[in-house]
C-alpha cells in the first residue's frame, strides 16, 4: 500500500465518520449530550480531513475554535439550562414521515448542487509548498485579508456586547 | 522514519507513565507533609523495605484496582465511562510537542527528541487542554447530581475562559522568539545575552574584560518576558485546575465536584489527569521561561567542541544528550516544587473571583504586555 | 487525490443534513447544533477548492483557506449570541421548545 492510497482511504474513512456523526447529532434525540458529542466527532474527523488536505494552520484553528471553544460553550450552556433527562423531547411521531419526506428532497437538491460542479478534476497529489502552514496563513491574514479580520473583529465585538446584554439579569 | 516515531512516542508512554508521574506523585505527598510539618506517607513496604514512601504510588495503584465499580443510578453509562479516558488522553497528547532534548546527528540523519515536532508546537498544547475540559463536561453531566453538574459548569467556564489570556501571554514568547514552535524556543534560549549590550545601546564603549562570562545571562525566557512568566503561570495553573484554582473540584464544597460520583480506577483516571497537568505545566515552565534541556552558559556547541577532540564524536554526543536530559528534568523537578509551593500556601480562589481576575485583570495585563514587547522589540531594532 | 466531486459531495451532505435538522427539530440547542454543523461543511468546501485552485493565478495559494479561517470565526460569534438568546429565552419561557415561543404568530 504506497503512501497515496493509504491517505485516501484515511479520506474515506474520516468522511464516513464525520457523516456518522452528523446523523448521530441529528438522530440522537433522547440524550442532548450524546448528540453534541456526536457533532464533536464530525468537527475532530473534519480537522482530519483538513490535515490531509493539507490546510495545517486550518485543522488546528478549527479543532482550536470549535471543538475547543465554541461547542464548550454549547455544553456549559446545556448543563446551566438542565433539560430533562429525556434529551431533547420526543420525537412526534406523525411528524416523522413529514421528516422522511422533507430529508430525501433535500438531500436530492443537494446533490443537484453538488453536481452543477463543473470542475472534475482530481486533487493534486502533493499541496502547493505556499499553503497550508500558519506562516503564510498570517502573512495572508495581516496584508491581503486585513479589512475582512478587522470586520470580524468588529463582529465578534457586537457579538460579545450582545451576549453580555442579553444575559444580564435586571437589578443586577 | 515511522520506526523512529514510534520509538519516540513509545519511550515518552514509558517515562512518562511509569516514571515521572509516580515521582510526582511521590512528590506532591512528601512536600505537603514537609510544608505542614508532618511526615507523610510512609507506610507503604515490600517486604520490609519502606524507601521512605516511595512504593505509594505503586499501592495507590493496587487500591485503585481492588475499589468496587459503581455506577451512579439515572446515570447515562457509556458517557459516564467515557469521561475519565476523555480527561486523560489530550492531557498525555498535550506532551508530544514537549523537546526533552535537542536536535542530535544519528546515522546521518538529525534526531531530535520530541515526539512530533508540528508546526504549531505551542498551540498544541491549547489544543490538548481543550479537549481535556470535555471530560470534565462530559463527568459531571452523565454523574446525574447537581454538585457534578456545577463542578462541571466552573470547570469549562475556567478552561474556557483562561484560554484567552493564556494564548494572549504566549503571543509575547512568540514575539520574542520568532516561532510556535517549542523546539524553536528552546534552541534561542541556548545562548547568552550580553549585559555590555545594554550598555552599549546608550553610545558608552565597554572595555574587553566586561564581554565575557561573568556579565552575560542566559537568555532565557523569564529573562526577556518577565512580565509574561508571571502571566502564564497564573493563566496556566488556572486553565489546568491546579491550586489555587481548583474551585471546580473542590473536595469540602461541591463533594468532589465532576468527579465526585468516580470510584476505582476511573476515579484514578482524573487522579492521573491532575498529575499529568501538574507535568505539563513544569514542562512548560521549563521550556519557554527557564530554558529547556539548555544548560546556562554552557551551549550545546560548547559541550560538543570541548568534549569531540577528547572522546570522539558518538561519545560525545551521548554526554552531549545525557547532560541535557539531566538538565531538563532538573528544571521540571523545581517547576514541579514551585507549583506544590504555590499550592501549599496559598488558599482556594473563589469562582467569583476567579472569573473576575481572568477578565478584569489578567487579560488586559497579557494585552499590555503584547504591546510592551512589541514597543521593546521595535525600539532594540530586533524586528526583521 | 479524490475527486473535488466527493469533497463537494460530502459538504452538500453534511450540509443537508445541517439544514434538515435546523428544520424539524424542535428544541433550541438541537437547532444551534445543526446549524454550527452547516457552518462546518460550507468551510469544508472552501479547503476542498482550495487544493484545487492552488498553484493557479487566481489568487495567492491560501485564499480558501482565508475564508475558512472567517467561517469558522463567524461560527463562534454566532453561537455566542445564539446561546445568549437561547440562555434569555429560557429564563422567559421556562421552555427550551420552540413551539412554546409563538407570541408573533397568528
Amino acid at each position: 500500500m504506497t503512501l497515496i492510497s493509504a491517505q485516501v482511504y484515511l479520506f474515506y474513512g474520516f468522511a464516513g465518520l464525520a457523516v456518522l456523526g452528523a446523523l448521530g447529532s441529528w438522530l440522537l434525540v433522547r440524550n442532548a449530550m450524546a448528540a453534541v458529542m456526536s457533532l464533536i466527532v464530525t468537527v475532530v474527523s473534519l480537522s482530519v480531513l483538513y490535515v490531509l488536505m493539507g490546510a495545517h494552520a486550518v485543522a488546528a484553528l478549527q479543532l482550536l475554535i470549535q471543538a475547543g471553544t465554541a461547542l464548550v460553550l454549547l455544553l456549559f450552556v446545556l448543563l446551566l439550562v438542565n433539560p430533562d433527562p429525556g434529551g431533547f423531547g420526543t420525537r412526534d411521531p406523525g411528524q416523522v414521515v413529514i421528516q422522511i419526506i422533507g430529508a430525501a428532497a433535500a438531500l436530492a437538491v443537494g446533490f443537484v448542487i453538488a453536481g452543477t460542479v463543473s470542475v472534475t478534476l482530481p486533487l493534486p497529489a502533493e499541496a502547493a509548498p505556499g499553503s497550508g502552514g500558519f506562516r503564510e496563513l498570517g502573512v495572508q491574514l495581516v496584508t491581503v485579508y486585513a479589512v475582512p479580520v478587522e470586520a470580524v473583529g468588529l463582529l465578534l465585538l457586537a457579538a460579545v456586547v450582545g451576549a453580555v446584554v442579553q444575559t444580564r439579569q435586571e437589578g443586577r | 522514519m515511522l520506526a523512529i516515531v514510534a520509538i519516540k512516542c513509545g519511550l515518552l508512554l514509558l517515562v512518562l507513565l511509569g516514571f515521572l508521574v509516580p515521582a510526582a506523585s511521590w512528590i506532591e505527598r512528601k512536600q505537603s507533609a514537609l510544608m505542614q510539618d508532618r511526615v507523610g506517607a510512609n507506610r507503604a513496604e515490600i517486604s520490609g523495605a519502606r524507601l521512605a514512601g516511595l512504593l505509594h504510588p505503586l499501592a495507590d495503584l493496587v487500591k485503585l484496582v481492588s475499589k468496587q465499580d459503581l455506577v451512579p443510578e439515572g446515570a447515562s453509562r457509556a458517557l459516564f465511562e467515557l469521561a475519565p479516558w476523555v480527561a486523560v488522553i489530550p492531557g498525555i497528547a498535550a506532551f508530544a510537542v514537549i523537546p526533552f532534548a535537542g536536535v542530535y546527528p544519528f546515522a546521518d540523519e538529525s534526531v531530535s527528541l520530541v515526539a512530533a515536532d508540528i508546526d504549531w508546537g505551542l498551540l498544541h498544547v491549547l489544543l490538548a487542554a481543550a479537549l481535556a475540559s470535555f471530560g470534565a463536561v462530559l463527568a459531571g453531566w452523565s454523574s446525574n447530581h447537581g454538585g457534578a453538574r456545577l463542578g462541571a459548569v466552573r470547570g469549562a467556564a475556567q478552561v474556557v475562559s483562561y484560554a484567552a489570556p493564556l494564548g494572549l501571554s504566549a503571543v509575547g514568547v512568540f514575539l520574542v522568539f520568532g516561532s510556535v514552535k517549542l523546539t524553536d524556543m528552546v534552541v534561542a534560549q541556548d545562548t547568552t545575552l550580553r549585559l555590555a549590550g545594554v550598555v552599549e545601546a546608550f553610545g558608552v564603549a565597554v572595555p574587553g574584560w566586561a564581554q565575557g562570562f561573568p556579565f552575560t545571562i542566559p537568555s532565557w525566557g523569564i529573562v526577556l518576558q518577565p512580565l509574561g512568566f508571571l502571566l502564564f503561570l497564573t493563566c496556566v495553573l488556572a486553565q489546568q485546575g491546579r491550586p489555587p484554582f481548583d474551585s471546580s473540584e473542590s473536595g469540602g464544597e461541591l463533594a468532589g465536584g465532576y468527579r465526585g460520583e468516580y470510584t476505582g480506577l476511573r476515579g484514578g483516571l482524573f487522579d492521573l489527569a491532575d498529575l499529568l497537568g501538574l507535568l505539563l505545566i513544569a514542562c512548560l515552565l521549563t521550556s519557554i521561561f527557564f530554558g529547556g534541556w539548555a544548560i546556562p552558559w554552557l551551549s550545546t556547541d560548547a559541550i560538543l567542541g570541548g568534549l569531540a577532540p577528547f572522546v570522539g564524536e558518538a561519545l560525545a554526543t551521548i554526554v552531549c544528550v545525557a547532560l541535557h536530559l539531566t538538565s531538563f528534568l532538573v528544571k521540571v523537578l523545581a517547576m514541579v516544587w514551585l507549583q506544590l509551593l504555590i499550592r501549599g500556601s496559598l488558599p482556594r480562589v473563589r469562582y467569583d473571583q476567579l472569573m473576575d481576575l481572568c477578565w478584569k485583570r489578567i487579560l488586559p495585563l497579557s494585552l499590555a504586555n503584547v504591546f510592551l514587547t512589541a514597543s521593546a522589540m521595535v525600539l532594540v531594532g530586533a524586528v526583521g | 487525490m479524490v475527486p473535488i466531486e466527493h469533497i463537494v459531495g460530502l459538504s452538500a451532505l453534511l450540509f443537508t443534513i445541517g439544514v434538515v435538522g435546523a428544520l424539524v427539530r424542535r428544541s433550541l440547542l438541537a437547532m444551534l447544533i445543526s446549524i454550527q454543523l452547516m457552518l462546518n461543511a460550507a468551510g469544508l468546501a472552501f479547503v476542498g477548492f482550495n487544493r484545487i485552485w492552488q498553484g493557479s493565478e487566481h489568487g495567492q495559494a491560501i485564499d480558501g483557506q482565508v475564508f475558512t479561517v472567517i467561517v469558522i470565526s463567524v461560527g463562534a460569534a454566532q453561537i455566542a449570541v445564539g446561546l445568549a438568546m437561547v440562555l434569555a429565552l429560557v429564563r422567559n419561557r421556562d421552555s427550551m421548545n420552540v413551539e412554546d415561543m409563538s407570541v408573533l404568530k397568528w
